[in-house]
């Protein structure tokens, strides 16, 4: 109990006071509107106090940072030994390109490296495929073997700094291509840390960057995560993302629920399927989530989520180890929650989004720069979106101290109303069989276009606002924004590019290190050694990716609304 | 009954964002037109075979990758080598002021960009768009 019956007593009269001094004020000057709800549409009362969390306890619901369930944090020191990690996603056009704004933001203070790839990238295309023409290096780097990737982490120290890849399909190849470049410098692969986000369940739910069928899409992360945990044990294997099940249109809940289901699902894949014990391999199991506008919505769901993580490891899989049952994440504020419409006021956007982050404890963040809404982000406006990482960081003091939020009648009741209807969500996918289960029978996604239907006809109602959008438009607005443009020379210089390494490479020895592919998936090998083999020899992203489809089949997004 | 009017909705190329076509689908169903929806990564023939095949009022283009300047006008330029002049191709996303020219140039009907409200794309379906007899 947090509070003595004495106390709850008071509190219900003085309560009961103040409820009569609200009618007697409404009566006269009625509320601006009848219903106050999240961004998610999640009902909010007018006050919250003692009475709204008395159930909680204090050592089994809340303790301290480090301690089980980590609803304050997962270790105990918070920010003042480090800050979070300002981790700014980018690409663009060539892998020279890339290099450059990678060092431009290094030598801004950024302290990770974070990867956009281009669509045919992130499908497993190469560039000269019919199916990428119009799209390269569009709206990220464009990667068709390894000499792209030598010239993309040119005068990276990849001991060093830690790189993060936002790559799904093709994750178990451009991962081998971060090994091998590691490898070929002499760089121990022990010493590398990073993060591939190789989350497909996100995809086949939200993201739709789709290769395979579920079942092998799984299997290929079940092997990262056994190669990661035996070779590369600083690497994080997986990145459970639930910024994009948020971005289709997902609420908070939603969010959270279907993100720690996913997690769930691997876990017990990887057990099932490699036979590791939990503790080997779930420790470096990380997450990324979704910083949208509702300040307490989105804290309270980060604070949510660390407790429902730590529950569901010791209580479902046995877990034993402390660092099992920690969950770590990055975040990125919410692209979604954005204008075209008077551009500039996203950077308030993004500073509240990126506020709610840290006060929900994230260990690493991306805030969005002004002009991404209309095209790849400009030098200026990603160094303004950094600033205000850098400004809530070093000048406004919400890192002197842990999860100052905890012990707010109204954030502990809304982190306990989030996890209570998460869990009711997870229970759900159970009952479904799991989430690949779930998926193959269109649950997640039926639920998020449900969620995005509804808040667009809110929108259109002017039931939610987003400025300048429904509310204090500018009529005829000029955007006077400088837009980054890729010009068509991109694609036909990447094409010369994959050309010249095609030419030059020994085509037998490709030809073998794919047939070992080959092999290695249809005996259910672990894929990943044969891939590095492959990336050295100068296979490429898409001569690799035909061989999965090849043997595991293709998937066909079904179009479910 | 008057006959419904049939919409096509792809999203062509290798985006897949799709929040903006889905929602769309279901509000073209609400308002009484019947829609095909066929997911994410259509290359622009598989678009122009399902238009002809199902016989379509409109085809509706949503992409968000950048890839639209490339994508939309091959849309309809294939339908026009197949011969189809009747249906209409209108585009959706994040177009930039920069391309609105060139696509309409190109023999798009209309482009919808973020803000437009659903009912005002259902009104210009209404008020451009016929059932074919």
């Amino acid at each position: 109990m947090l509070f003595t019956q004495e106390l709850l007593d008071k509190s219900s009269l003085l309560r009961k006071k103040w409820e009569d001094e609200v009618k007697r004020v409404v009566a006269k000057n009625p509320d601006q509107k009848a219903n106050w709800s999240t961004v998610s549409d999640l009902d909010i009362k007018r006050i919250y106090g003692p009475e709204d969390i008395a159930g909680m306890d204090f050592e089994k619901d809340i303790a301290y940072p480090g301690q089980y369930p980590f609803l304050r944090g997962v270790q105990a020191t918070g920010y003042r030994g480090k800050y979070w990690t300002f981790r700014m996603f980018s690409g663009m056009g060539t892998a020279v390109t890339t290099n450059e704004r990678w060092h431009y933001l290094l030598n801004n203070g950024q302290t990770g490296l974070s990867t956009a790839f281009d669509f045919p990238t992130l499908m497993g295309y190469d560039t000269d495929s019919p199916k990428a023409k119009g799209e390269c290096g569009k709206c990220g780097v464009a990667i068709d073997t390894i000499e792209d990737f030598f010239d993309l982490t040119r005068g990276i120290p990849l001991g060093k700094v830690s790189t993060s890849m936002t790559i799904n399909p093709p994750a178990t190849i451009l991962w081998a291509m971060y090994c091998a470049t590691a490898d070929i410098q002499g760089i121990p692969l022990t010493q590398l840390s990073g993060t591939i986000q190789n989350d497909m369940l996100k995809e086949f739910i939200a993201q739709k960057t789709l290769m395979c069928p579920p079942d092998p899409s799984v299997k290929l992360i079940s092997d990262t995560i056994e190669f990661g945990t035996k070779y590369v044990p600083k690497w994080n294997t997986v990145s459970i993302s639930g910024y994009h099940i948020r971005e289709a249109g997902a609420t908070a809940v939603q969010e959270l629920a279907f993100t720690l289901r996913d997690g769930m699902e691997y876990v017990e894949d990887v057990i099932r399927r490699k036979g590791l014990p939990v503790d080997s391999f779930a420790p470096r199991l990380s997450f990324f989530f979704n910083s949208h506008i509702d300040f307490f919505e989105e804290i309270a769901k980060m604070r949510a989520a660390r407790r429902i993580w730590a529950k569901g490891m010791r209580e479902r899989y046995g877990s034993t180890d402390e660092r099992s049952w920690w969950l770590r994440f990055h975040t990125q504020t919410a692209g979604c929650s954005l204008t075209a419409q008077q551009p500039y006021n996203n950077v308030v956007r993004t500073a509240t989004e990126a506020l709610a982050a840290v006060l929900g404890g994230t260990a690493s963040l991306h805030t969005n720069s002004l002009d991404e809404v209309l095209c790849l982000p400009s030098d200026h406006a990603v160094q303004i979106a950094l600033r205000t990482q850098q400004i809530i960081a070093e000048e406004t003091g919400v890192v002197n101290t842990i999860d100052p939020l905890a012990g707010s009648y109204f954030v502990e009741a809304l982190t306990n109303e989030m996890e209570e209807k998460a869990w009711e969500y997870i229970h759900k996918i159970d009952e479904l069989g799991g989430m690949v289960a779930a998926i193959e029978k269109g649950f997640p996604q039926l639920e998020i276009s449900d969620a995005a239907y509804k808040f667009q006809r809110q929108i259109d109602a002017g039931e939610k606002v987003m400025i300048g959008v429904n509310k204090y438009n500018v009529e005829n607005e000029e955007v006077d924004i400088p837009l980054v443009e890729i010009d068509e020379t991109v694609e036909k210089e990447q094409l010369e590019r994959l050309a010249a390494v095609k030419r030059n490479r020994d085509s037998k020895r490709v030809k073998e290190c794919l047939e070992d592919i080959k092999k290695a998936c249809e005996k259910g090998e672990n894929v990943m050694p044969y891939c590095i083999e492959a990336v050295k020899a100068r296979a490429s992203v898409q001569e690799i990716c035909d061989v999965y489809r090849e043997v595991y089949g293709e998937y066909r997004d079904p179009g479910i609304y | 009954m008057a006959k419904k009017i049939r919409i096509l909705l792809a999203k062509p190329g290798l985006d897949g964002h799709d929040r903006g076509a889905k929602v769309l689908a279901r509000c073209f169903r609400d308002a009484g037109f019947e829609v095909i929806y066929t997911g994410c990564h259509n290359t622009p023939e598989q678009i122009v075979n399902a238009a002809i095949q199902e016989d379509v009022d409109m085809v509706g283009l949503s992409c968000l990758s950048g890839a639209h300047t490339y994508l939309y006008p091959e849309v309809v330029q294939q339908l026009r080598d197949r011969g189809v002049t009747d249906i209409p191709v209108v585009g959706g996303g994040i177009i930039p002021d920069r391309d609105m020219q060139p696509l309409y140039d190109a023999g798009l009907k209309a482009i919808f960009t973020p803000g437009a409200t659903l009912d005002s794309i259902v009104d210009w379906i209404n008020n451009n768009i016929a059932a074919k007899e």
